[in-house]
């Protein structure tokens, strides 16, 4: 199981699930939702939060945030 | 009628607003939260039709405080606010996400139009969108593309609106979720499912909507190349750096000269009362209650204005959130957020803005506890109080051959105010409790340039804020402390001034003024409440003519140095700063031959002012900024404690 956190800069994947945490039905709100194409496209330093490709706009989330997301 | 703009953040509703508007504003509150309620009547409407500045919400279900507001607002049909028409400002270059919340409110059942906004930046990303389509497969609803940035396509809305032509009732866009403006669905996950299933019809609608041109691919790597830059692991943070450098830089050289400007201004204006009213009651309530009490709180704007206004510059270039992105990381470990940097930051020049930019922060626990700890970060109003001290107490001499002791203790107290902020922060978090979990869920928006005219409307709408609410309580404290500087207990201070001597030459005059102002001081209740806290303050070097300067000081902490030179009967004004440092040194405890003003009292002094909540401008901003007592109270409190406990150590350790 690959989870958003830890995918590599610039791979293009599907989103599969989101578990359930109080982030997720935020995730689903910002267009983050299970059959989304997503593409990390740069991260923070530091272990900081990591910004994804969401068709043609970015968003930004913790690496906790984004443990929340399964994708292939 | 009533008109609510609703949209997401980012999409450009503020500008909408107004270029709808104008500067005819006006800025209210929503009941209980401090979130911002802006409304205003719409340009070239003879009738009454009011528009209202909904906040930037991404869906109708709430997460956030902002979207509770306006969760609150339309589940409620009788709400005096309630809409007639609702306009859902949507950002062409993001239709998908946009559309979750458009189709949610149009699904509500309220009369709905669509501005169709950035279809510039549309355009350039290469998007098609067949806007007749598009209005037919929601219902037939009006859309009305707009550019808001620079007012192409508002002279159609607002013919439309003024036209007010019915609705049309159109079939929901997801049916069983809303029915009449009622809210059907309770259930957290049932609504994540919802908002699911909207956005896979959203998407399968915008597959025959919107043509994806190909695209040189120059514009989107521009932006990730900048993006890439700002958020280097080096670069990113050394420009934040310099960024910061320019604008302490530009604060303090711009608003030295309008700050002294206002202060001329207001100390001229109590001259001329004084010369020219009769002498009496009256004259002194005005020249030296009210004025100076209204220059007390006019002398924050020229701050306020500048630091807003750079502020304005980072949010609307869209660099404030990659600023956050960076910065995330170093602040979470302190119950804080990315977004408490740059009030932090800011208190480094003056607590008042800072506090009102905590705004930005929709995390209510981590706002609050930025707010909490915002005023122990080390203001310019300390300074005056440092300069002094530091003149008086600490030697001139080199430390490692080439340091100057006295700069390193000025540094000292700065990184002292910092650590303390940190560490504040942390107790902080472990007693703040909150249902909210933490999250940065947050959109990185292309760079722009700023738009100008929105910056003027932004400015004024926080001075306005400032002038008007937290002015109040500032003129009010003002006037109690000048009060209880002016008057004793019955004729307590006319009794001790009849005993200085009388002058005699022309030259004992001003002498004697001085002597009477210290000795009125000295006698008032102010006075007398100084003398009565000396037992408690002993411990900490201090003796009364220190407890009456704290006293009066809790107006705002420069008033410090000026106090000393009233209770000392020297010249109060600054150029005569000499005068005052050697009346201070000379000073001796009572009975002995030991100066008062030793080291140990020094730091212990600096360190007080360091830690302590000596600004009632900081407390009437904070109850402005979180609507309870509450929250000024335990600043106060735990501020002073803290001041007084580190204080208590210095001195102890070092007498």
């Amino acid at each position: 199981m690959q989870t958003l956190d830890l995918l590599q800069l610039n791979k293009a994947v599907t989103v599969k699930s989101l578990s359930p945490n109080g982030v997720t039905s935020k995730l689903v709100d910002m267009g983050l939702y299970p059959g989304k194409t997503v593409e990390v496209v740069f991260k923070a330093p530091f272990g900081g939060p990591i910004a994804i490709d969401l068709d043609g706009y970015t968003l930004s989330l913790r690496m906790d945030e984004a443990s929340l997301v399964e994708v292939e | 009628m009533k008109i609510s703009l609703v949209g997401n953040p980012n999409s450009g509703k503020t500008s909408l607003f107004n270029q709808l508007t104008g500067l005819n504003q006006r800025i209210g509150n929503f009941p209980g939260v401090t979130v911002d309620k802006k409304s205003g009547k719409l340009k070239r409407s003879n009738s009454e039709i009011e528009v209202l500045d909904l906040p930037g919400i991404y869906s109708l279900y709430p997460k956030t405080q902002d979207e509770k507001v306006v969760y609150d607002l339309l589940r409620d049909k009788n709400h005096k606010d309630y809409p007639d028409r609702i306009v859902v400002v949507v950002d062409a270059s993001n239709l998908e996400r946009n559309l979750l919340l458009f189709t949610q409110v149009l699904d509500l059942g309220v009369p709905v139009t669509m501005a169709l906004n950035m279809t510039d930046v549309a355009d350039k990303k290469g998007l098609v969108i067949d806007i007749e389509k598009l209005s037919e497969v929601l219902g037939g609803i009006d859309i009305l593309p707009i550019v808001a940035r620079t007012g192409k396509g508002i002279n159609e809305l607002i013919d439309h609106l003024v036209e007010n032509k019915p609705a049309k009732t159109a079939e929901p866009f997801l049916g069983g979720e809303f029915d009449k403006g009622q809210f059907l669905i309770e259930d957290p996950e049932v609504r994540k499912e919802r908002v699911e299933n909207r956005y896979k019809k959203i998407r399968q609608v915008l597959s025959f909507v919107v043509k994806q041109m190909p695209l040189p691919k120059s514009l989107i790597n521009r932006h990730r190349t900048a993006d890439k830059i700002l958020t280097h692991p080096f670069f990113g943070y050394v420009i934040f750096l310099g960024v910061l450098f320019v604008i302490f830089q530009a604060i303090y050289a711009w608003s030295e000269w309008p700050m002294d400007l206002i202060d001329t201004l207001f100390v001229s204006a109590s001259a001329w009362i004084k010369d020219t009213l009769p002498e009496g009651m009256l004259t002194n309530l005005i020249a030296e209650g009210i004025i100076p009490g209204l220059g007390g709180v006019v002398i924050f704007i020229p701050q306020i204005t500048l630091l807003f206004g750079f502020i304005f510059i980072l949010e609307e270039t869209g660099y404030m959130s990659r600023v956050v992105f960076i910065l995330d990381r170093f602040m979470r470990p302190f119950g804080l957020n990315g977004r408490s940097v740059v009030p932090l930051i800011s208190g480094v020049a003056c607590a008042i803005p800072a506090i009102m930019a905590t705004r930005t922060i929709d995390n209510w626990k981590e706002r609050l506890i930025t707010i909490m700890v915002t005023p122990l970060m080390s203001c310019s109003a300390r300074l005056p109080v440092y300069t002094l001290l530091i003149a008086l107490v600490v030697p001139d001499t080199m430390v490692a051959g080439f340091i100057n002791l006295k700069g390193l203790v000025l540094l000292g107290l700065y990184l002292i105010g910092v650590v303390a902020a940190l560490l504040a922060a942390l107790a902080f978090k472990l007693f703040v409790k909150s249902r909210q979990k933490s999250f940065l869920v947050m959109e990185l928006p292309l760079y722009k340039m700023p738009r100008w005219n929105n910056l003027i409307v932004t400015l004024w709408e926080k001075v306005r804020l400032f002038v008007f609410d937290a002015g109040k309580i500032i003129f009010s404290i003002s006037i109690i402390l000048w009060v209880l500087a002016s008057f004793g207990p019955g004729d307590r201070i006319e009794e001790a001034v009849s005993h200085i001597p009388q002058p005699t030459t022309e030259e004992q005059v001003e002498e004697y003024e001085k002597e009477v102002s210290s000795t009125s001081l000295a006698n008032s209740y102010i006075g007398i409440l100084g003398h009565s806290i000396e037992p408690a303050i002993k411990p900490l070097g201090y003796n009364w003519q220190i407890g009456i300067a704290l006293i009066t000081s809790f107006a705002a902490r420069e008033v410090f140095v000026g106090s000393m030179a009233t209770i000392y009967s020297v010249g109060e004004d600054f150029d005569d700063e000499a005068t005052l440092l050697d009346r201070m040194r000379s000073e001796k405890i009572r009975g002995t031959q030991e100066p008062v003003y030793t080291f140990a009292t020094g730091l212990s002094l600096m360190i007080f002012y360091a830690f302590a909540m000596q600004c009632m401008s900081t407390l009437a901003i904070v109850l402005r900024e979180t609507k309870n007592w509450k929250y000024p109270f335990i600043q106060l409190v735990y501020m002073t404690s803290l001041a007084y406990i580190a204080a208590l150590i210095t001195y102890q350790l070092l007498k």
